[in-house]
């Protein structure tokens, strides 16, 4: 068995994230991470017709570069797992239908690029594929008209509202590795969810917090910390969230306060671009991930890093109807 | 986890800013206070050129309404909207960008099932209350004046 723990699987084999490659918008390009990002879109829908086709290519664009830069083939690649904000998961299958990889859509709000490279390390450990693609996105006016008002429509935005990243990331892992020295994924969490009650759409950090640190303890816990994490990032939790996340964690014996940050506050100078709590979407901790962490990862700044995106899975039409927020994190351990 | 919804509650209480509601209030009040104090320019200036005060009001509904889409549609409005708040929101103004966003925001799925059926989709609840509310009070205006006359 390679479950060990509640919740958590342990590579028995080498699963190598081989390369990354991120583009963005932007906005983003004006942030701390700008000169690290592959790619800058032109502008919100750099030559399409609407956004939802600007999204759908920016997923395409980044799985093709990953594999061009790589010197792969479309059919090197197994299997694609992909998911991204829209209903009906349309940018991803949209992207897919192009690139004639076999997809597998996901589905776990912001959390689907952890939960993507999560069932891809599956795959591959358990030797049913060699290469899979992770890709996720999201983009800002496609997000706002879905969960959101309109564009246009003159109003303010709450104090605890985060800004839906414009920015997809793809990330390749491989059971190779060419004799290459490339970080390996080493361990796998699958959060439950955890709902307590939070109602409040615009306060997206306080409804995933738990769900972070349920996940991120249950890691520790299964894993009986046989890794040091040198870092630990969640997804989007924001500046609300983080700090809930840090509280409910102590509240657990476990202080992880020198070594924790979140993507959604890295992803964006959070006082000069008027972001309010911080970055949020499918986007934002895959360009966070393959931009920045990777790059830590690649350069020994860090040799271990707890990766654990989060997401919000809920829908406008629940929330109307009175549903609270449901929170969702899985956890992806990663070693050099 | 050790919470349940109502400790938890507590906990994202204190660590949810809060609005800052004087400051929203002073310039909601000031940005609200220049659109009437605008418009109210543009009716004297009307009555100026020798139109009756009722046919004034009408015009200046008309101008700042028209103003209202200019601005929505080069993306000025909604940046005011920041800042003014409820300012923005309440005068006629906020009415005409409710309509002007949603209606340029759905054209690219078509004029009629997009735009057409979304035109409404912010300013639906401010039509449907206000015609019946309008239509309340006359009737009871009607009554009163029945039994008072």
């Amino acid at each position: 068995m390679k479950k060990i723990g509640k919740q958590t699987y342990k590579m028995a084999n080498d699963v190598y994230i081989r390369d990354v490659y991120t583009l963005a918008g932007t906005k983003e390009s004006e942030g701390p991470l700008a000169k690290d990002i592959d790619f800058i879109l032109s502008d919100s829908l750099w030559g399409e017709k609407t956004w939802e086709k600007c999204e759908a290519k920016m997923q395409q664009y980044a799985v093709e570069n990953l594999i061009k830069k790589n010197n792969l083939k479309k059919s090197d690649i197994d299997v694609m797992l992909a998911g991204d904000l829209l209903n009906q998961i349309v940018s991803s299958s949209f992207a897919a239908r192009s690139l004639e990889i076999p997809f597998i859509g996901l589905y776990g709000a912001c959390s689907t690029m952890a939960l993507s490279m999560g069932v891809g390390a599956l795959l591959i450990d358990g030797g049913f594929a060699s290469n899979v693609v992770c890709v996720t996105s999201s983009h800002f006016c496609c997000a706002e008209r879905q969960y959101r008002t309109p564009l246009e429509s003159g109003g303010q935005r709450h104090m605890s509202a985060q800004w839906t990243v414009t920015g997809s990331g793809a990330v390749w892992l491989s059971n190779e590795n060419n004799n290459g020295d490339y970080p390996k994924i080493k361990n796998v969490t699958f959060g439950k969810i955890i709902d307590l009650g939070v109602t409040d759409a615009n306060n997206m950090g306080a409804a995933m917090a738990p769900a972070f640190a349920d996940t991120v303890k249950q890691n520790i816990v299964d894993t009986n910390s046989d890794i040091n994490y040198d870092l630990i990032v969640s997804g989007d939790l924001g500046t609300i969230g983080k700090q809930i996340a840090l509280k409910l964690l102590k509240d657990e014996n476990i202080n992880i306060e020198k070594k924790y940050d979140d993507c959604g506050t890295i992803i964006f100078d959070l006082e000069g671009q008027d972001v309010h709590a911080g970055g949020s979407g499918c986007g934002c901790s895959a360009v966070v991930f393959g931009s920045f962490l990777y790059k830590k990862l690649i350069k020994k700044e860090i040799n271990t890093l707890l990766f654990t995106a989060t997401g919000a899975l809920h829908s406008p039409t629940v929330s109307l109807q009175g549903e609270s927020v449901p929170g969702i994190a899985h956890s992806i351990g990663i070693s050099n | 986890m050790k919470q349940t919804k109502e400790t938890y509650k507590k906990i994202v209480d204190e660590y949810t800013p809060k609005n800052k509601l004087l400051k929203n209030c002073v310039l909601a009040f000031i940005f609200g206070g220049a659109i009437c104090t605008f418009g109210e320019l543009i009716k004297n200036i009307l009555m100026n050129f020798s139109f009756s005060a009722d046919d004034a009001g009408a015009m200046t509904s008309v101008i700042l309404i028209a103003l209202t889409a200019l601005l929505t549609g080069i993306g000025i409005y909604d940046k005011l909207g920041k800042y003014g708040g409820a300012g923005m929101i309440v005068p006629i103004t906020g009415f005409a960008n409710s309509v002007v966003a949603p209606t340029l925001e759905f054209k690219r799925e078509g004029y009629v099932l997009g735009s057409a059926s979304k035109i409404f989709t912010l300013a639906g609840p401010v039509l449907l209350f206000g015609y019946s509310s309008s239509m309340l009070v006359g009737l009871i205006s009607y009554f009163i004046d029945m039994f008072v006359a």
